[in-house]
Formats: C-alpha cells, structure tokens, sequence
C-alpha cells in the first residue's frame, strides 16, 4: 500500500453467521469503506444490522470469511489470530457501551492491563491518560466505586493506552444519560483528536450523530442491507 | 518481565475475587500435603528408630517363646516379659568370648506406669547406647548397688516428677495397677535424655529385683524366697533377659545356630533390627493403606483445584473476552489459569508444612510417650521437597482443563 493511502481500507468483505440448521446467514457484505488519518466518522443503523460484527472485524476479533481489511497498510484479513492479537493490542483502541472495565481493578491498572498486551506497562502515561479525561482524582477507585460517566471515561484512556492510529468505538454512550452522554462524546472526540487517532464510532442516537461532520448510514456500506 | 509482572497481577486479582473457594481449596491442598509428608516422614522415621540398629546392644537372650516380645520387652519396654531364664545363662554370656558385654535386665514392677528395670552397675560403666556415648547423669549419681537407690530416665523423672532425694514404693506389675511394695527407694540420679526407649525406664539395682517383698526366685527350678541379710545363692537367681553386644556378626550367627536350633532353654532374638524389620513387614500394610490414603486426599485436593477454577470460568467469560479484545493471546489466558491453580498448589504446599508440624508433632508426643523414641520434626527428608514438587505439578494439570476452557472463550460472544 503506498504511504498515501487511507488508513483503513475494506475491501469485498464478507462475512455470514450459521444458523442452527447450518445455513449462512450473510451479515456484513461490504464492498468498500474507508477511514483516513484522523478522520472521525459516525455510522448509524438499526440494531442487528452488522454494525457490531463489522468493528469486530475490523478489530481482528473476529476472522472475515472473505475479503480484505489494511489497517495502516497491514493486511489484517491475512494474518493468524496471534498476529490479530497483536495488532488489536497496538493499533486499535475499542470503546464498548458496556465500558467493559475488569472489576477487581483499578482505574489505572485497567488501562495498564491494556499497554501490558500492546506497548509494555507505561504507568506516567496511563496516569496522564486518566488525568486527561479527568479522573486525576479517581486513579485507585475500582469500576464499582466509579459512577457510570467516570468509568466511560476510564474505558476511554484505556482504549488509548498503546496511542493507537485508530479507536472503534460502539455505542459508547448506550448506557449514559444524556447530560453524561454529551460529556462522554465530548471527551472521546477531543481525546482522539489530541492523540491523533481516528475515529470509527458506531451509535443510533441522532443527538450524538449530529455533532459528526461524516455520518454514514450503514446500510450504505454493508450490501446485505440493501 | 513487566508482562509477567502483569499476569502474576491478573491471577492475583482473579483469586482474591474468589478468595473463599481460593481458601478452601488451598486449605485441602495443604491438607494432603501435610498428610503425604507426614505419613512418609513417620513411616520412615519410626522404621529407621525401630529397626536401626541403633540400639547398643546387637540380641537379647530371654525365655523361650517369640524373639519379637523379647525384643519389645527388653529393648523398648513395651510388652510383658516372656518369662524368666537362669541366672547361670547370664553367667555363660559373660565368660562366653563371642560376647563382649552381657548385662542382666530383671523386670516385674512400675511406678506410675514407667517400667522399673532391675541391672547391675555395668549399664553405667560399660555400655554405650550409641557408638561413643555412655548414660551420663543430669543430677545426682548411679545408684550403689547394694542399696535401695534408682537412677531415672530424663522422661520417667519429667512424667513422675520425681527428683535427685525424692523417695518413691514400686508398684507390682508391668503395666498399671497392682499392689505397692513397702520397699522405698530413693532417687539417687537422673540421666540426660538419649532419646532412646530408655528415657522411660526406672533403673535400680538387680539384687533390688530380686528382694522385692513378694517376689520369688525359680532359678533353680525350685521356689526360693531371699532372706533378708543373707546372700542369694547364683542357683537360685532368674533374670528377665540378658542383654548381650556381640564382637562381630560371626559370633552372632552361631550363638542364634546353638541357642535357637540346637537349644531349647531360651531364645535369642538377633540381630534386633531385623526382629523390628521382620514386625515393620508384618505392619506395612498399616502404612500401604495411609499411603493410599494420603494418595486419594492428594487427588480430591487436585480435583477441588479443578472443580473451583472450572466453576469460576463461566462466570469470567466476560473477563476474558475483554482481555482478548485488548490484545491478550488465547494462550495467555491458558497460562493465567495455569498459574492460578499452580499458585493454590503453592500456597497449599508452603501451608502444608504446617499441618505436616502439626501431625508429627502430635504423633511425636504419643509415639514418646508410649516407647520413648523420639521423632525428629525437622530431620531433612526428600519427601519434603517431592512432595511439593508432586503436588504443584499436579495442581497445574489440575488447571488444564479449565485453561482449556478459558482458551476456547468466544470474545464477539461475551462482548457488549
């Protein structure tokens, strides 16, 4: 891939779900999409439509049945699931509605758990991190004894913990109000401009998708949907 | 290095979070771990006292019958005395050039359950009781042989609370019970502790036997009664057994050809290790069965490591699909979970020490208590570092099948 080249490209993808019976049920078919440097793009679609499936496997959780995905001119569709490890852990940062924090930790250890597996354990910059989405005075508080704003906001310096060149980002505020919502947005926006990183997030709330400047709808990216 | 750090933080965590199963299941752990270092410890300390040779003295020669009880009687003050063999037997050791000490032991009284054993000075001037080391005196002095006086062992005079001035009646009987002689007799010494069955006996002079109100002598075959004042005729004199340190093997092997095959007024039991070995044979299916035993607590406690984690993987589904969606590999949760149970196997070993202390230390004070041999708690012991080392191995296959588990996690599954 040449250097001027996005920095997410997908290409032909394709990927179907069996069902009980053994037959495929196609749910993504995505011919093209792509995400430059620094983009931040919002995709919208009704709930099971794929959207989850398609961060997934953009993120290397899950293996396409056919097609291609570069991330940063690496062709992640072709590597093993330890090599999808890897690149998850280095390049891509994943934000969850359901934060998905590890209850016996700490808010800092929670984003040194995520550099042990990418950049090795860095504990300035995760304090940094926190610090940076306001949590400097919550650094030891456990997910429990966070409410659930603060602890969107720890899964989002976890999520840029290994300063990833890309952070997906599903329903991230699903679980918030709208006050925190808006905070939450905010913060993922300014944070991933400042580190650089670009950003994917998936949300079917008209609020959070109207302060993007690029909305997709997804039925335009994924074929099975049309 | 800072991943392991990582992961040994993760498995931390993990059994923290689960700390009562963690407990409980180290609890077990420790539990067959005390209990297969003590059953080996105990099996091979007690055969090693029992049948070690370590006595002194290489036969006894006592009345005809079964050289184990003569061996029991004589040697750890167990058991009743067979019977009585002539004082002339003793007198045949003693000329006899094979033998290179004889000492008479004439047995019959207690006192306060501590056996009392009549012998004759040589037990303090010439016999030792291991190569080297002779009866030494922690107070007061031997007895006189022509005077009522007794020289106790460290335990005896510990348990009687009898001391150097102290008077005391022997009681008749081997066991306890029985009818107190009018005999004082006063404490003239107290030994050092040999941690030997000797440390139970109450030692007075032979002729003390001999005149004790109430015994007879059938020496001669004849009932004599010993008059006060008057000497005992060697005819008429028994004693319980001889206790005889051979000048070499050879000797031993033709004084068991003369007296066992070809004789038939008495036994020898020699050599006395092998009289215990021949006992210890006889009792191996004692130790097979604990040995069995401790075995199948072993394998319940690695089932319990199993059962535990296996039963906490569902619930850290979730956890796990998280760690994989933040980069961890399929076989770094495989060794979270491995190093989990390996860790309760260390725990439980580190723990296991304690109950091992603890069930030594309990069997050590009856054991003592009951023969005078003493166990050694801290006695260097190969079992003490297989053991362990069996048992972590086997925690950590304990944790294979639920790291199967944890490594099969389906992550787009458990993710929301």
């Amino acid at each position: 891939m040449p250097d001027s080249a996005p920095l997410l490209t997908v290409t032909h993808l394709k990927k179907s779900y069996y069902t009980p019976d053994g037959d495929p049920l196609p749910i993504i078919d995505v011919p093209e999409f792509h995400v430059s440097s620094g983009d931040q793009i919002a995709v919208h679609g009704r709930s099971g439509s794929g959207k989850t499936t398609f961060l997934h496997l953009i993120a290397g959780i899950l293996q396409a049945d056919s097609g291609q995905i570069f991330l940063d001119g690496q062709e992640i569709t072709a590597l093993s699931e330890p090599e999808r490890d890897v690149v998850r852990a280095r390049s891509t940062g994943y934000i969850f509605q359901a934060f998905n924090l590890l209850d016996g930790f700490t808010a800092l250890e929670n984003v040194e758990l995520a550099m042990m597996f990418g950049q090795g354990i860095d504990r300035q910059r995760a304090r940094y991190l926190l610090e940076t989405v306001g949590l400097a005075d919550r650094l030891h508080y456990r997910p429990s004894q966070l409410s659930a704003g603060q602890q969107q906001r720890v899964a989002v310096a976890r999520a840029l913990a290994n300063q990833p060149q890309l952070v997906l980002a599903d329903e991230p505020t699903g679980n918030l109000d709208v006050h925190h919502a808006q905070e939450a947005l905010n913060l993922i926006r300014r944070v991933c401009a400042e580190q650089g990183a670009a950003l994917l997030l998936v949300s079917h709330d008209p609020a959070m998708l109207a302060q993007f400047d690029h909305v997709i709808p997804f039925e335009t990216i994924n074929r099975v949907l049309a | 290095m800072a991943k392991f750090r990582g992961l040994i933080r993760i498995v931390w965590r993990s059994l923290r979070q689960h700390a009562l199963s963690t407990l409980v299941t180290t609890f077990s752990v420790a539990l067959a771990a005390g209990l297969v270092m003590a059953v080996f410890s105990l099996q091979t300390q007690t055969y090693r006292a029992f049948t070690g040779g370590n006595f002194g003295f290489d036969a006894v020669l006592g009345a005809r019958g079964s050289p184990l009880q003569l061996v029991l009687n004589a040697v750890f003050h167990l058991e009743t005395s067979p019977g009585n063999i002539p004082w002339r037997l003793f007198q045949q050791m003693q000329r006899d050039p094979r033998v290179e000490l004889a000492i008479p032991y004439a047995v019959g009284d207690h006192y306060k359950g501590f056996r009392i054993v009549g012998t004759t000075d040589v037990l303090f001037t010439d016999f030792e009781y291991q190569q080297g080391k002779k009866y030494e005196l922690k107070h007061g002095r031997f007895f006189d042989s022509t005077r009522q006086e007794a020289v106790l062992g460290s335990f005896a005079a510990q348990k009687t609370g009898l001391k150097v001035g102290d008077t005391f009646h022997p009681t008749h009987g081997l066991g306890t019970g029985g009818h107190d002689h009018d005999e004082d007799y006063v404490v003239t010494g107290i030994l050092k502790p040999t941690n030997t069955p000797s440390d139970r006996v109450i030692w007075i002079p032979i002729e003390g036997v001999f005149r004790m109100a109430g015994h007879v002598l059938r020496g001669s075959g004849e009932v004599y009664q010993p008059v006060r004042g008057q000497p005992i005729p060697d005819a008429h004199k028994e004693v319980s057994v001889v206790m005889l340190k051979l000048r070499d093997p050879q000797g031993g092997f033709f004084l068991d050809q003369e007296i066992n095959k070809q004789g038939n007024m008495a036994t020898l039991a020699y050599p006395i290790g092998r009289v215990m070995a021949d006992l210890f044979e006889k009792l191996g299916w004692i130790h097979r069965v604990l040995t069995i035993v401790a075995y199948l607590v072993v394998l319940v406690a690695a089932g319990s490591i199993l059962a535990s984690i296996y039963n906490t993987i569902s619930e850290r589904r979730q956890q796990f699909a998280i760690l994989r969606a933040l980069g961890a590999r399929r076989r770094t949760l495989f060794t979270v979970i491995i190093l989990e149970s390996t860790l309760i196997g260390v725990w439980g070993s580190l723990v296991g020490f304690g109950f091992y202390l603890l069930i030594v230390g309990v069997a050590g004070i009856v054991i003592r208590a009951q023969t005078g041999v003493v166990l050694h708690l801290f006695l260097p012991q190969w079992i003490f570092l297989l053991a362990p080392l069996g048992i972590i191995l086997l925690s950590a296959l304990a944790g294979v099948l639920p790291a199967l588990r944890a490594y099969a996690t389906d992550v787009a599954q458990h993710l929301s």
